[in-house]
């Protein structure tokens, strides 16, 4: 079961409004890359998991993408607070402003509401796993083009904190599956899907 | 049902029992009854919480005393049959 902790997992205390930069950091709450579709994708994929090390890779990244997700809803918070019209205007937030208000909505920078049609849960650990580790390399080329655009030292700071979880992902993940590829037949490592095929006798 | 499982079932109890007032609390938050209720169920569910940590392993991360093996990590996790 999941539990609210009152807190963030890193700081996020940003002086400055800025809607132009807040409309491009929200698709990492909604966007294909975003940590909403992280955070459904690995706590999906973990019922299809054989191995319980890796069932518990996935729910402790799964959950901790819920935190990022959070950072991320707080930093476009911070970043449109006590805008005026014309701000609005400016910033080109204002068609954003006429669906949501500055409530938090996940969508993409380009508009489009979150879907999950930007990821997968198979039910095989490899196409999961091998899945995983683009989505955690997708995630940090993002943020690095968030890192180009965005000036204020208030906003890069957790996205450079949030930027390097993606890596440990990607490394963590490398390691999950390399721990199922272990108890796989190492000639043939498609040769069955441990969660639904038996292995067949030798 | 299992030693294992009856204690478990005692904490989920007093865990709910716990969460359920605390829903109310958040929209009456002077009730004496309910924060005495709450105070109630809080202490029976941590103290089973203990009992249960101690001699069934950690049920968060942390929770494990030892340094020589990361127990949190073992199978079963709650979604599966035997975990129930």
């Amino acid at each position: 079961m999941f539990q609210y902790n009152k807190k963030l997992e890193y700081p996020v205390k940003i002086k400055q409004a800025n809607p132009a930069l807040a409309k491009l950091i929200i698709s990492q709450f909604g966007g294909p890359d975003g940590e909403l579709g992280a955070a459904m994708r690995y706590l999906s994929q973990r019922y299809g998991c054989p191995t319980p090390q890796v069932k518990g890779l996935l729910t402790d990244i799964g959950t901790e993408e819920l935190s990022h997700l959070e950072m991320v809803c707080a930093i476009v918070y911070q970043l449109t607070r006590n805008l005026k019209p014309e701000e609005l205007k400016q910033g080109g937030f204002d068609a954003y402003y006429i669906d949501h208000t500055t409530g938090l909505y996940p969508v993409a920078a380009s508009g489009t509401p979150f879907s999950a049609a930007t990821f997968q849960s198979t039910g095989d650990v490899l196409a999961d796993l091998h899945e995983d580790l683009a989505a955690e390399q997708k995630a940090r080329v993002t943020y690095d083009n968030i890192l180009r655009l965005a000036d204020d030292p208030d906003v890069r700071d957790p996205i450079k904190f949030l930027r390097a979880r993606e890596i440990v992902h990607f490394q963590r993940f490398g390691e999950g599956l390399r721990l199922e590829q272990e108890q796989l037949d190492s000639r043939n490592f498609y040769a069955f899907n441990p969660q639904f095929d038996r292995r067949q006798p030798r | 049902m299992s030693d294992k499982d009856k204690l478990l079932l005692r904490l989920q109890m007093a865990e709910f029992s716990a969460f359920e007032t605390a829903l109310f609390l958040d929209t009456h938050n002077t009730d004496p009854d309910a924060l005495a209720y709450f105070a109630k169920c809080r202490n029976k569910a941590k103290e089973l919480e203990r009992e249960y940590v101690s001699k069934y392993g950690p049920l968060r991360i942390g929770q494990d005393e030892s340094e020589k093996v990361w127990s949190w990590s073992k199978g079963p996790w709650p979604w599966e049959y035997s975990a129930n």
